[in-house]
């Protein structure tokens, strides 16, 4: 008789690499004044940003931490460190100059090599600051700005920073927005001008090396009317025996008839708390693309939002989320439609496995305004054993007669049949396994370049090396 | 007789769910390139034979043994059973998502020959064997059964019949639910693997369509759980005309 058993160690070597910190700057654990504004001075601030970082520490202190969730019992905010500057950091435009302990992680990590191969730009965050940001000449002469928010924040764009910073998701949001908004580092700002269509796409890769450190990066993408934008947002992290932190947060503004995809592989160490906010506002016309590949992390909160603000804006929500051993991923999104003819389009996929639990939470809000919209909503989940657990708690709320909306749920097994006749071509029970699982999870690989499917179907295997006994 | 390659005796098995007895007692003998047919009524255990031999977990051995090329394969897992050169053709192929037919047969090669192998020579091979079945090229690229017509199911089953070469095919009820024209095509298929393989086939089947074009070398009937009945080609016609009421009985009385 065969018997299968549930194996928690993975070998993650991979990813789990880390580097010393030693001689990185930086603050103190815990957040006070004092530390915001250490953070502020370190970042050269304009003075509404210092400003606005001190009145989000007021917000953060006001506000509650959510009760609905996953437990974020583990999270320790007086031991959180908010800032840690690599040694020596300054960004750089070539890889060479990157310090060897960060220019090697990223190698390790293929991100150079993916920016020879097949990127527009790259900029890749270390701990709380960007170490490499660089975008393609010919991109560039596009008039396509793809570089970190602190030094435009003092340039040419600083007017179009301060108008849009924080607008979609105001730090009165929820706490850990308020939070993002006192500590902030990192993250990028792109805009891409009127009726410009970048071809291949920009990459931003977030790694969070320092222990028991929080990453707060901010990404700020405007396209406007008439462009096109992909931009992929990879992250990873060691694994530590205390809690780290993620509260970033994502804001993008479509433009009229512009089009943004915004593809992640999210593969955080599982002590990672990944509490992170994305939203996008589309107007007319306009269609936001999510791809989200949500593998790793201790516990996420994580729903990006598409306001779809004019009439005929589309949303387009493609996800999966895997939950091993030891996690609890909280995922989905929200759409809200608020112009007449707009329409919503959700399809996520979730596994879980070892004991690991996947909520799948959805919100669609229809206004009145939004007369003759469409939505639908199909999320499907893969249990891979009898300890895991997987929920579903869409939400709709209509409030226009003039509305088509459909919702599907699907709770499923991996079929024996299926392993049965996969192992009868003489392929082994793990990799039939693998298969079924990637298989499931092909509505997000099927979506993204090449490099990257193969890269997730990587993660999918490694979860699932060592499932059977 | 040609030298054994498949010897199943006194064969019981139960089916997983509920401990159901469903093979009484089976005894089978199959020599090198031999062509064998199992009729039975619906029921009888000729599925389960099939999937048995190929170690399905869902059915368990509770007695008798397998032998298959000289080795005692009872309760191997199926993935060492097909690598041994067992192949089974399922009635109703699963549809997978994720892997393409193409990557699919390339990745069975290779996973049974431990060899890397080349993907313009393998590319070329497949679609000249896919001619032979008069497959839409496009097939090859789309995802393993998924959205296939039954008859494109059934022909992909051969499809991979004739690129891994297995000692030993089981074709589990191959020919069922098929129109005329794409039984002709799954016959034609077999044949070519009767011809270019030279391995062994198990044929379970309702019909004689399917046996038409092949030289039947020995018929046998199950019912309830047991072989009733050997005999040879001439036995599938005597069948066909009279039905399996006379076996039933004899089974029954047994």
């Amino acid at each position: 008789m065969k018997e299968k058993a549930v194996v928690a160690d993975i070998d993650r070597s991979m990813y789990d690499f880390r580097y010393d910190e030693k001689d990185a700057y930086k603050v103190e654990e815990g957040l006070t004044p004092e530390i915001v504004e250490q953070i502020s001075k370190e970042k050269n601030d304009p003075q509404w940003m210092h400003d606005f970082r001190l009145k989000s520490l007021e917000t953060y202190n006001k506000i509650q931490v959510p009760q609905w969730g996953p437990s974020i019992e583990g999270l320790d905010m007086d031991h959180i460190v908010t800032y840690v500057r690599p040694k020596d950091n300054k960004m750089v435009k070539d890889w060479e100059d990157v310090p060897t302990d960060i220019k090697d992680t990223f190698e390790k990590l293929g991100i150079p090599q993916a920016e020879r191969k097949s990127l527009a730009g790259v900029g890749a965050q270390y701990d709380s600051e960007l170490v490499y940001h660089n975008v393609k000449d010919e991109v560039a002469a596009q008039g396509v700005i793809y570089t970190d928010l602190e030094s435009a924040m003092h340039g040419e764009y600083a007017d179009m920073i301060q108008k849009h910073f924080m607008k979609l998701v105001p730090p009165t949001d929820h706490k850990f927005a308020a939070l993002h908004g006192a500590v902030w580092s990192g993250g990028s700002f792109v805009y891409v001008p009127k009726g410009v269509h970048v071809e291949i796409p920009l990459q931003s890769y977030f790694r969070l090396n320092a222990k028991g450190a929080g990453q707060f990066e901010h990404t700020l993408i405007i396209v406007d009317e008439g462009a096109y934008l992909h931009f992929i947002e990879g992250c990873s992290a060691p694994k530590y025996n205390v809690a780290n932190l993620h509260a970033g947060c994502v804001e993008l503004f479509v433009g009229k008839n512009a089009t943004l995809r915004y593809s992640t592989i999210e593969n955080w160490s599982k002590n990672m708390y990944n509490l992170n906010t994305k939203r996008a506002r589309v107007e007319e016309g306009g269609k936001v693309e999510w791809i989200s590949g949500s593998f790793g992390s201790h516990v996420s909160y994580l729903y990006p939002m598409s306001v779809l603000a004019g009439k005929d804006a589309r949303s387009e929500f493609t996800g999966v989320t895997f939950a091993g051993a030891g996690q609890n991923l909280d995922t989905g999104c929200k759409v809200i439609h608020n112009a007449p003819n707009t329409s919503s389009y959700v399809n996520t996929r979730s596994i879980s496995k070892g004991g690991g639990i996947s909520t799948f939470r959805s919100s669609v809000v229809v206004t009145e305004k939004a007369k003759g919209s469409k939505s639908s909503v199909s999320c499907a989940s893969l249990m891979l054993d009898d300890i895991s657990r997987s929920d579903t708690i869409p939400a709709m709320d209509i409030r226009t007669d003039d509305a088509d909306i459909g919702h599907e749920a699907k709770i499923g097994r991996i079929s024996d049949e299926v392993v049965f006749y996969l192992m009868s071509r003489g392929m082994s029970e793990e990799d039939a396994r693998a298969l079924i699982v990637s298989g499931f999870a092909d509505n997000v690989s099927k979506e993204l370049p090449l490099e990257y499917a193969v890269e997730m179907n990587n993660l999918i295997r490694l979860e699932m090396k060592g499932s059977i006994g | 007789m040609a030298r054994e390659i498949l010897n199943v005796s006194d064969l019981k098995v139960q089916i997983e769910e509920d401990n159901r007895e469903i093979l009484h007692g089976v005894n089978l003998s199959v020599g090198e390139g031999e062509v064998h047919v199992i009729m039975g009524p619906n029921g009888a255990g000729k599925s389960t034979l099939g999937s048995t031999l190929m170690g399905d977990p869902r059915y368990h051995i509770t007695g008798g043994k397998v032998n298959f090329l000289g080795e005692d394969i009872t309760g191997l897992p199926t993935d060492q059973i097909a690598k041994k050169g067992m192949f089974l053709s399922f009635q109703n192929p699963v549809e997978v998502p994720g892997i393409s037919l193409s990557n699919f047969i390339r990745t069975s090669l290779e996973n049974k020959t431990g060899e890397h192998i080349r993907v313009w020579d393998f590319k070329k091979q497949l679609a000249k064997t896919m001619e032979v079945l008069n497959m839409d090229p496009s097939y090859a690229e789309r995802d393993l059964n998924v959205g296939f017509s039954g008859g494109e199911k059934k022909k992909a089953e051969i499809l991979q019949l004739l690129m891994l070469k297995p000692e030993l095919a089981i074709l589990d009820e191959t020919d069922s639910g098929l129109d005329v024209d794409a039984v002709r095509t799954v016959s034609a298929g077999i044949e070519e693997y009767k011809k270019s393989v030279g391995g062994a086939l198990i044929i379970i089947t309702h019909s004689t369509r399917i046996l038409e074009s092949l030289k039947v070398d020995k018929t046998h009937v199950l019912a309830a759980g047991q072989v009733v009945a050997d005999g040879d080609a001439s036995m599938v016609e005597e069948i066909n005309e009279n039905g399996f009421e006379k076996y039933v009985k004899e089974g029954e009385d047994s």
